[in-house]
């Protein structure tokens, strides 16, 4: 069959490309948690301006596609930094993927952090503060790393939408997953099995991501 | 005796209810005071506020000489002196048992790790639970869990130990294991504040008894004085209901 044919012959390209993938999905998400957590705070904070900074960040993340974000990130902001910083500026592919999906991410994460903490109850960071510990040890110790135990599914799908997500990443030539089925298909026009395959690479580390997920989850639950 | 505790005028309001109107209390050094009165009362809101949990609205509340409405006093140092154990326990519960009691101590680097352990081990044993040390408190009782509390609060070595209903969330057979973990804190001189319905208690080992209803502090005496000759028309209802 033609498929398995394609599927074994163009099989040597797609692991530096599925690294990529994978690399640009595992950084981004590691930054989006650090963003979501800083902007987490800033909109707990009884300090209006960073309440508004963050509010402002998710809103604008929220309310753009994708595409538009990977669009100006790369090619306007690129160019904003070529016309007044520094002439010869060009993103380095990576770097660029990295910078915008960890901060379409990082809006996305900030919203859920909050509410893992505030599902925590109220009365966890009332003992920790009880026995003398600061407002940031008590969230650091007691409050944070419960409320990622609650949040671990909704991570875990946000991990599964920025890696999907990263295929968008092919608009400026990252030469991730779709990116290299792309040109693959403008040499073979086999357009129906080359996305197809391309597909089902997705479809397989998505489902090997909720498999461990899964497992991760059922280690981590204490004492029941 | 040194006054541990003074309380004076104090306010306290959620929003535009104001739970407490004018209370001032002094409290005295290894003296054990309980607090009773109907639910609503501010007695609660009162315990809360001698460590700060809730910001006052007005008022003072001088803690062993340090002024808790002075914005220059540190809080966190403050509390650290003063235990408190709640209704519903709040145990760290991704935390075991040992590491419940320890935590505090570690965090706040006043003891190293062998000293936090050994102190750790002889809270547990005190309130009965040195084989426990090493579950999570998803396994314990409700009572179990309480003794936990108090021994997670006992190793920050506090003068003063707050009680907030600590009975009220138990079932009725555990309650007696965890009044006889607090008979043991009075009998070592703890100065302690009780907010309890256990009437058995407050007879037995409190000091004097307050009784608050709605946000003043309406009568207060000894436990013969309030529980069998009560002046006041309110004190003698709610005894009249809950005796």
């Amino acid at each position: 069959m033609k498929f398995f044919d394609l599927l074994v012959k163009t099989f040597p390209t797609f692991p530096s490309a599925m690294l990529i993938t994978v690399e640009v999905t595992i950084i981004s998400l590691i930054l989006a948690t650090v963003l979501g957590v800083i902007f987490c705070l800033f909109k707990m904070s009884k300090i209006k301006p960073l309440q508004w900074i963050a509010n402002i960040y998710i809103s604008i993340i929220r309310g753009t596609p994708l595409v538009v974000q990977v669009l100006f990130i790369y090619f306007g902001v690129s160019m904003a930094i070529r016309v007044s910083i520094a002439p010869d500026f060009r993103w380095n592919l990576m770097v660029a993927g990295v910078v915008i999906m960890s901060l379409n991410a990082g809006a996305y994460m900030t919203e859920l952090i909050r509410g893992g903490i505030e599902a925590i109850d109220k009365g966890q960071m009332e003992a920790a503060r009880s026995l003398g510990l600061s407002y940031g040890q008590a969230m650091r110790k007691i409050v944070l790393p419960q409320a990622f135990r609650t949040m671990l599914p909704s991570i875990i799908n946000q991990f599964i939408v920025t890696l999907k997500d990263t295929s968008l990443l092919s608009f400026f030539g990252l030469r991730e997953l779709v990116q290299n089925t792309k040109i693959i298909v403008a040499n073979n026009m086999e357009y129906f099995n080359m996305y197809a395959i391309v597909g089902l690479y997705y479809w397989v580390i998505v489902s090997i991501l909720t498999a461990v997920a899964k497992m991760i989850e059922k280690r981590t639950t204490y004492g029941k | 005796m040194a006054s541990k505790i003074i309380v004076k005028n104090l306010i306290k309001s959620f929003g535009k209810l104001e739970v407490l109107k004018d209370v001032s209390a002094e409290i005295e050094e290894g003296e054990v005071v309980v607090v009773i009165g109907p639910s609503g009362s501010g007695k609660s809101t009162f315990l809360r506020c001698l460590n700060c949990l809730e910001e006052i609205n007005g008022g003072t509340i001088i803690v062993d000489g340090y002024n808790l409405t002075d914005k220059k006093t540190n809080l966190n140092k403050v509390r650290q002196n003063i235990g408190m154990v709640f209704q519903h326990f709040n145990l760290f519960p991704h935390k075991t048992v040992k590491e419940n009691v320890m935590l505090a101590p570690l965090t706040l680097k006043i003891m190293s790790k062998e000293e936090a352990s050994i102190k750790a081990d002889a809270m547990l044993k005190q309130v009965g639970l040195s084989d426990k040390a090493n579950v999570y408190p998803a396994q314990l009782s409700g009572g179990q869990k309480q003794r936990v509390a108090i021994a997670r609060s006992l190793a920050m070595n506090p003068d003063v130990m707050l009680f907030d209903e600590p009975t009220s969330a138990l079932d009725p057979e555990m309650v007696g294991e965890v009044l006889n973990v607090m008979k043991d804190l009075v009998r070592m001189g703890m100065t302690m504040v009780v907010v309890t319905h256990e009437m058995g208690f407050a007879r037995e080992v409190g000091d004097r008894i307050l009784f608050m209803d709605g946000g003043y502090i309406v009568e207060e005496g000894t436990p013969e004085q309030i529980l069998f000759h009560p002046r006041e028309p309110r004190t003698i209802d709610f005894l009249s209901k809950v005796l």
